[in-house]
């Protein structure tokens, strides 16, 4: 099983984003690290759109995160509803 | 000699303040929530007002809304002052940039001129209306207890301000200065705007905040802003030549679908706390509606005819469905 992972810098937009990621991907990890936050998950991580607006309680594009984006592992599947990193697509 | 270079993570000894890691847990806390809970002055309030000696400054008593915490409502769009302003400032350069182009390209020459005139004799009064509406919210907002009940009221206060100026300045592109002066004639005389005028000058009277809540933001927003914006002006008037009188309102649309969310939120935790309170929102929203429908019949029967009876009555079930989503029984 090969993990994925996405970082980004550790602030006030990124919070919700982290928070987003954990309530869709039950089997992710975050650690914290030095003004990072780095989420980790085996095979696959997803980021949906309407989970971020929920917690922001605004419209969110999500081409804005990568403003805050560090860096990323897994192949990258993504529209407008959803971000997805996985290994097996 | 060989240099390791390492992080080491240093773990801060509070993540957050007190009083928001008994409320929402040991993690790290949001802007807003520092910013609206917790707050609202609660002790040593030594004096009673000299105006009003039967109450406190700040009395959670003056409503007969009853909530174990106040603190128990959150505004969803997590507005606090920065996210507020950053928000407005946005749609304001998106509404300076719509009148730009229609003033640029004459495009509201483009509207017929009987149209244009039923357009200002609907809008332009409109305006007074928003301006109660902003004393309302700023009294919900300074005698409303807790500051996530509060604070948006304020916010929503200024909003209605903005909404009274794209109205003059609608208002003004169309038919100049007199537009205005005419719009306030017809709000003070006019006989189709005297329900609403008294309906408005009754709620400023209202002292109950959250009563006042459900008659302002629930009831006749929720009234007038989608039959007259959404349905008479985006639906028909666009279609019949005015779409730029569209452009010039998207504020107004945009911001009143927004605000919308809000308060249903708010009605939604205050039904969920007890069934008194359903009870008590129920009552003052059949009282307060009845009125605003008849209120709001004679200006929009005056823009499009004998329709408006139907159009009212649609959005009248789409308000209470929204209730009734929110959890209280009409």
């Amino acid at each position: 099983m090969s993990t994925v992972f996405i970082a980004f810098q550790a602030n006030e937009d990124t919070r919700p984003i982290i928070e987003a990621i954990m309530a869709d991907n039950p089997h992710a990890e975050v650690e914290d690290q030095p003004a990072m936050v780095k989420v980790s998950a085996p095979d696959k991580l997803t980021i949906n759109k309407a989970t971020v607006e929920e917690v922001i309680g605004r419209e969110f594009d999500l081409q804005e995160m990568h403003i805050n984006l560090i860096t990323l592992s897994g192949h990258v599947d993504e529209d407008d509803e959803y971000f997805t990193l996985s290994w097996n697509s | 000699m060989q240099i390791d270079l390492k992080t080491v993570n240093i773990e801060p000894k509070r993540k957050a303040f007190d009083h928001l890691v008994s409320r929402f847990g040991d993690k790290a806390a949001s802007r807003y929530q520092e910013g609206s809970y917790d707050i609202q002055a609660t002790e040593n309030l030594h004096y009673r007002p000299t105006w009003a000696p039967e109450q406190e400054l700040y009395d959670p008593n003056i409503s007969r809304i009853v909530m174990a915490d106040w603190h128990a409502f959150k505004d969803p769009r997590q507005y606090y002052y920065n996210t507020y302003v950053l928000a407005r400032a946005r749609q304001q350069e998106a509404a300076e940039a719509a009148f730009t182009l229609v003033e640029t390209r004459a495009l509201h020459q483009t509207i017929e001129a009987e149209l244009g005139q039923t357009i200002l004799d609907l809008l332009v009064p409109l305006r007074h209306a928003a301006w109660s509406a902003n004393q309302n919210n700023v009294l919900i907002s300074g005698y409303g207890f807790g500051t996530p009940f509060t604070q948006p009221c304020l916010y929503q206060g200024m909003d209605c301000l903005a909404v009274a100026q794209y109205l003059s300045r609608i208002g003004m592109l169309l038919g100049g200065t007199e537009a205005l002066s005419v719009g306030k004639q017809q709000w003070m005389d006019g006989e189709a705007w005297q329900p609403l005028r008294r309906l408005a000058e009754d709620t400023l009277v209202v002292r109950d905040p959250f009563e006042l809540f459900v008659a302002q933001n629930i009831v006749i927003d929720g009234l007038l802003y989608p039959a007259v914006f959404d349905t008479v002006i985006d639906g028909r008037f666009a279609l019949n030549g005015a779409a730029p009188i569209s452009m010039l309102a998207q504020f107004i649309t945009d911001w009143s679908a927004e605000a919308r969310k809000w308060a249903d939120s708010v009605v939604r935790v205050a039904a969920s706390e007890s069934a008194a309170n359903a009870a008590v929102i129920a009552e003052w929203f059949s009282e307060w509606s009845g009125r605003a429908m008849a209120a709001l019949l004679p200006p929009i029967e005056r823009a499009i005819g004998s329709d408006a009876d139907a159009v009212l009555g649609q959005t009248l079930d789409d308000l209470k469905a929204r209730l009734a989503k929110a959890g209280v029984t009409l």
